[in-house]
Parts: C-alpha cells; structure tokens; sequence
C-alpha cells in the first residue's frame, strides 16, 4: 500500500538526513530515481523553491510537499510523520539516556567526517539541480545559464537578503524573458 | 532564574508559533525559540537552549524538530515531545498541503510556468550559495576536502546511495581522527 511505503521512505530520510533540510535533497533525488512515478527530478526545484519560500522547517515542508505529490493531502501528512518518526524516537532516546551527547568525543569525531559528506551530497543535489534547470538534452540553455551566473554573483553579494525575495526576483524574470528557453 | 512548568496544550501551541513563524526552519528558528521557551516562557535556560540546539543539529532528522523534541521531552516527557513535534510541523503540513494544492490546479498555465522557469533558476543559485557557506564550515583539511570530493564523485558518477555514504562518512571520520590523535 501506498502510504506504508511512503511512510517508510521517509522514515529512512529522517534516520539518514543528519545536518538540516537541505540534507534531504540527495535522499528525495534518489526517491526521484527510484518511485518515479511520486515526484520526478524537475518538481524538486520547484519544491525547494516553495519550501524556502513558506514558513517551517525546509525539510518537513519538502516531505509534505513529495508526500502530497506522491499520495494527495493523506500523502503528505503520511510523509511528514514518516520523516518526524526517527527524530521523536531517537531525541527521547539521547534525552534519557545520554545528556551530553554533543560533546562526546566519538559523536565529535564521526561529525568531523559526516559534515564533509553532507556537503557533498548538497552538492550532488546542487549539479542535480543544475542539470534539469540549465540544460536540455545535454546543451546549455543560454538565457538560463547567464541569468543564473548574474543572480549568482548578487545573491553572494547581497548576503542578507531573504531567500524569498531572490524567488520573487526569479519568477519575475522568468515572466519577463519567457523561461524555460 | 526559576524555570517555570509547561502544559502540553502549551508546547503544542508555542511550537506551532514557532513553525509558523520561522522561514527555513533549523538554523533560522535560534531566534525565535529563545524568545518563546526562555524571554516569554521560561520553560529553559539560555545555556540549556544553546546545548538542546547543538543536540539537534548532530542527531538524524530535522534540526527544528529535533530541538522541538528536546524541549517538549525535558518539560513533560514523551507526551510533551510529540506535543511540541507536532507543534512544530503543523504549520507545513496546512500551508504547503494548499499551496500544493493551488499549484496542481494552475501549473499549466504559462504565467506560471515562466514565472517557475525564473525561479528554478534561482534555486539554482541559493543552493550553490549554501554550498559555499557550508564548505567553508566543513572543508577544514585535507581529509575533509577528498572525503567532499568522494562523496561528489561516487553519488554523481556511480550512483552510490546516500544512504552508503552517511554511515561511511562517520567511520571515516572517527578512523581519520583515531589516526591524528596517534600521531600527535
């Protein structure tokens, strides 16, 4: 059944996905590869782009929105438990159990590796991404890889400016010179 | 400073405010907790926020709902975890469940469609932001710099699982830090 199998999915997402929200993009594109038929590689950008765009966690924001995609609104309420399943079990556990769980020197040394990683997997979501947004068939969109370098060079500029509002800019320009090319 | 109890009605709905409130959840919600749990309710104190904070952002899941948990176990037990949980990811499961609702209904509309064709691209460029902040965070050495070039390589180009690399990335950072230490 559909919601056992969406449930456990995300279950695996919040036991793997260490480090915030944008950790589960690399789980949600293997989601993409393996049930195609729930959520396709291109609907993650644009559920990046409301998940940054709308208030709460990126993450759970992102599980709903897959989960709704994959199964209706029962779906993404399915998704978002799966994904909140292994946080409730395992903060309770660290609660009772083990107080200073952050300052324990197996815990620091397994992160020193697991951030690197974590970045790498962000990154591989990131050359993901870029595949589906400024490529078509394996050429170069001109107008979306110059609007993407522009927008680049600003938002590393503007470093204070709200993810929403770089959104905003991007949906009035894509009215604007007529995207996708 | 006397920490003061919390009902589970009151987990329930402070976290609500605080999902509701918080765009981007993890790192984004510090602000707004301290105000909540230690300026308005008093329910922990600023040291123990910082140590909740820095438990959830090391444990598996989502740092907003790890630190929800955390607060909501500490003041009520389990019953005060899941309050506070739920709390915390109702706010998305209402708004994004519309919002997903309303975009099923326009998407082939091609207002929207350029104006998603804009916002892709967009994406694109916050992502490669985070990246960066983040590498400069984690990219501290040698060891961490090829276990980043790795991971890319092995995700990429031969469809490892990130499922294989997560633990993976956690022996290695305790071996690479077992030999460091040996050698010092």
């Amino acid at each position: 059944m559909i919601y056992f199998e969406l449930y456990w999915e995300f279950f695996k997402i919040g036991l793997f996905a260490i480090g915030g929200g944008l950790a589960t993009l690399p789980f949600l594109y293997t989601l993409a590869e393996t049930h195609g038929q729930w959520i396709t590689s291109s609907d993650i950008a644009d559920m990046i782009a409301i998940s940054e765009s709308t208030p709460g966690p990126i993450g759970i924001n992102m599980a709903t929105f897959a989960g709704y995609q994959a199964a209706g609104p029962l779906g993404g309420l399915i998704a978002t438990l799966g994904e909140i399943t292994p946080s409730l079990i395992i903060i309770i556990f660290i609660a009772r159990f083990l107080g200073q769980f952050d300052k324990n020197q197996y815990v620091k040394d397994g992160l020193y590796g697991l951030r690197s990683a974590v970045v790498g997997l962000i990154s591989y979501a990131g050359l993901k991404l870029f595949g589906s947004t400024l490529l078509l068939n394996g050429s170069i969109r001109i107008k979306e890889t110059l609007l993407f370098l522009v927008l680049l060079f600003l938002v590393l500029r503007l470093k204070k400016i709200h993810p929403l509002y770089w959104i905003l800019l991007g949906a009035a320009l894509g009215i604007v010179l007529h995207l996708p090319s | 400073m006397k920490r003061r109890d919390a009902s589970i009605w009151q987990l329930y709905l402070t976290f609500l405010k605080i999902g509701g409130l918080t765009f981007g959840g993890g790192y984004a919600m510090l602000p707004m907790l301290q105000r909540e749990v230690i300026d308005i309710h008093h329910w922990v104190t600023e040291e123990e926020v910082l140590d909740i904070y820095a438990i959830g952002q090391c444990s598996p899941g989502i740092i907003a709902v790890n630190t929800a948990t955390m607060i909501g176990y500490r003041k009520r037990g389990i019953p005060g975890a899941i309050a506070a949980t739920l709390g915390e990811v109702t706010p998305s499961l209402v708004l994004i469940t519309l919002l997903a609702t309303i975009l099923l209904q326009i998407q082939d509309n091609i207002w929207v469609q350029r104006a998603f064709g804009g916002i892709r691209v967009a994406v694109c460029a916050l992502i490669t932001q985070s990246v960066i902040t983040l590498s400069k965070k984690s990219l501290i050495d040698i060891p961490t710099v090829l276990l980043y070039i790795a991971t890319v390589a092995a995700t990429l180009v031969f469809s490892l699982s990130p499922l294989i690399v997560v633990p993976f990335a956690i022996l290695y950072g305790l071996a690479v830090q077992r030999i460091k230490r040996r050698k010092a």
